[in-house]
């Protein structure tokens, strides 16, 4: 066992083509260390189709025809115990630290002032805080490269909309709960719009598609209004 | 190079190959055709591997003008194409194929020898219609390539083809939540609602008591079933989102993937408990009846 420490992993079937392999059910970043080392570990093996990582589980879908349940089962426990530092780690790329810059408030963040209000702070505030913490991406899922991001200063969790926006605009950094978060494409949703960027953060004709991958950092940059 | 013209598109047709796999990780659902069956069949019949892109039409077919002589099959639903469904047949330089209305089921393949050479994105050419991804739903005065892509010769006619009924049984497997319900799933029937797309099948029927107690999001699969608050299921279909936090009693086994892809609006659905064993025993059947046609 790593490091010498205990997580309790549960392994059962989600479908006739897919494993769940969970590490409790609670956010947290060792949680997170496990979902990433078994991604690691199982990327390109033959008839695995996808792996779905979420806060402290990975599904794995895979071809019936190709593979059972208990031989990726079997696999599973053999590459989480063996060392990924080499070969498998290799064709993954390394997390980087990325720079969002983001206009704040106004149109492009209609709810910075109800987040102010309900934190008991104003809106540069809001601003300040959101703008120095560093956030880890625990992985990138829901819908076309959605980051679903850790490390927002809990003095500005504020719960989501009652009814969610039909239309949020892509690009818009939103606040949804505990959670922070940036809408890839325009879709509809109810987290908190506190600003938007003009980065994009899928490009299809891009390999990999997505700006953020799962173990980047992310740092919010204000800057004043851009064209876009 | 040979095209496919677009005369008229239809309700909703799309480019679709059997989908786009290893993007999960970036919340990209694979998609592909609605109903995988109907369309390797389609390919198997022209000579394509069966991975091959063809048009999956929805509900209401179009208009498609050949420029050139082509090996065509139509599979699925029957959309009154004035041509014999399920069997290979050549197409002159200038014909034009009229697809109708359906008569039953949801959606008809038009598969051409070659196959469809859209742009391959992201390992397919499958449209993901919510994103955007792969392309657009085709439009009247599209003109589609066709590729040289076939691998065999074309196959004699499939007998015995799929039957679409409205009302429909849809065998499960246990989902991961599944010891929080009581088999409610199992009761009624429920009707596939008006609001169903490719990214999911809603129901309306007998209310599942949403358990107690929250979940965390974890990945979700095909053909899960989700119970959200107000007790109504919804079917994860092929542009699912790839995460998700609502509970899920059963998933629908992979042999009965292309009911989903048949099912109408107004149909009606009852669920079934089977072993994984079973669905696994009922795949293979499936796979053996498919290539029993070659």
């Amino acid at each position: 066992m790593r490091s010498g420490t205990i997580t309790k992993v549960t392994i059962r079937p989600a479908s006739d083509r897919s494993l769940l392999i969970s590490f409790g059910d609670r956010i947290s970043d060792k949680a997170h260390q496990e979902v990433s080392r078994l991604c690691h570990a199982l990327r390109g093996v033959r008839g695995v189709l996808n792996l779905h990582p979420a806060f402290a589980s990975v599904l794995i879908d895979f071809d019936p025809r190709l593979r059972t349940h208990s031989e990726i089962e079997a696999l599973v426990q053999e590459r989480s115990s063996g060392d990924v530092s080499g070969g498998a780690e290799a064709a993954w790329e390394a997390p980087r630290l990325v720079e969002i810059p983001v206009c704040y408030g106004g149109e492009f963040g209609p709810d910075l002032e109800d987040v102010a209000r309900h934190c008991g702070m104003d809106a540069a505030q809001v601003v300040e805080l959101h703008s120095a913490a560093e956030y880890l991406v625990y992985f990138v899922g829901f819908s076309t490269c959605f980051p679903y991001l850790g490390g927002l200063p809990a003095a500005l969790a504020t719960p989501r909309l009652t009814a969610p926006r039909r239309h949020v605009p892509e690009g818009s950094v939103a606040i949804g709960g505990s959670q922070a978060g940036i809408y890839p494409l325009a879709s509809p949703g109810g987290w908190r719009l506190i600003g938007r960027t003009p980065l994009r953060l899928f490009d299809p004709q891009d390999s990999p598609p997505g700006l953020l991958r799962m173990d980047d950092r992310v740092r919010f940059r204000p800057v004043g209004e851009v064209r876009w | 190079m040979s095209a496919i013209r677009v005369i008229a598109a239809g309700a909703l047709t799309t480019v679709q190959d059997l989908g786009r796999f290893h993007h999960a990780h970036f919340g990209v659902s694979a998609s592909g055709a609605a109903d995988p069956l109907a369309l390797r069949a389609a390919n198997l019949l022209v000579g394509n591997a069966e991975n091959a892109a063809a048009l999956e039409m929805t509900l209401v077919g179009g208009t498609f003008e050949f420029e050139t002589g082509a090996v065509i099959a139509l599979t699925g639903s029957d959309f009154a194409p004035g041509l014999p469904l399920w069997e290979a047949v050549g197409v002159k330089a200038g014909q034009t194929v009229r697809c109708g209305p359906t008569r039953g089921g949801a959606r008809c393949y038009l598969a051409v020898r070659g196959g469809i050479d859209t742009p391959v994105v992201m390992g397919s050419r499958s449209v993901h219609v919510m994103t955007g991804v792969g392309g657009q739903p085709l439009r009247a005065g599209d003109r589609l390539p066709v590729g040289d892509a076939a691998v065999r010769k074309p196959r004699r006619a499939i007998s015995a083809p799929p039957e679409y009924a409205p009302e429909t049984l849809l065998r499960v497997t246990a989902g991961p939540q599944a010891d929080r319900f009581a088999g409610e799933l199992y009761v009624g029937a429920y009707t596939v609602s008006e609001e169903s797309n490719r990214m999911g099948l809603r129901l309306r029927g007998p209310a599942i008591p949403s358990p107690a107690g929250g979940m965390l999001t974890e990945g979700v699969a095909l053909g899960a079933i989700q119970a959200p608050p107000d007790g109504q299921p919804i079917i994860l279909f092929v542009e699912h989102q790839t995460t998700g936090g609502y509970p899920k009693p059963a998933n629908v086994i992979s042999a009965d993937f292309w009911k989903l892809g048949q099912a109408r609006p107004r149909d009606t659905v009852r669920f079934e408990e089977v072993t994984l064993d079973r669905a696994l025993e009922l795949l293979q059947e499936q796979e053996k009846w498919l290539y029993g046609l070659v």
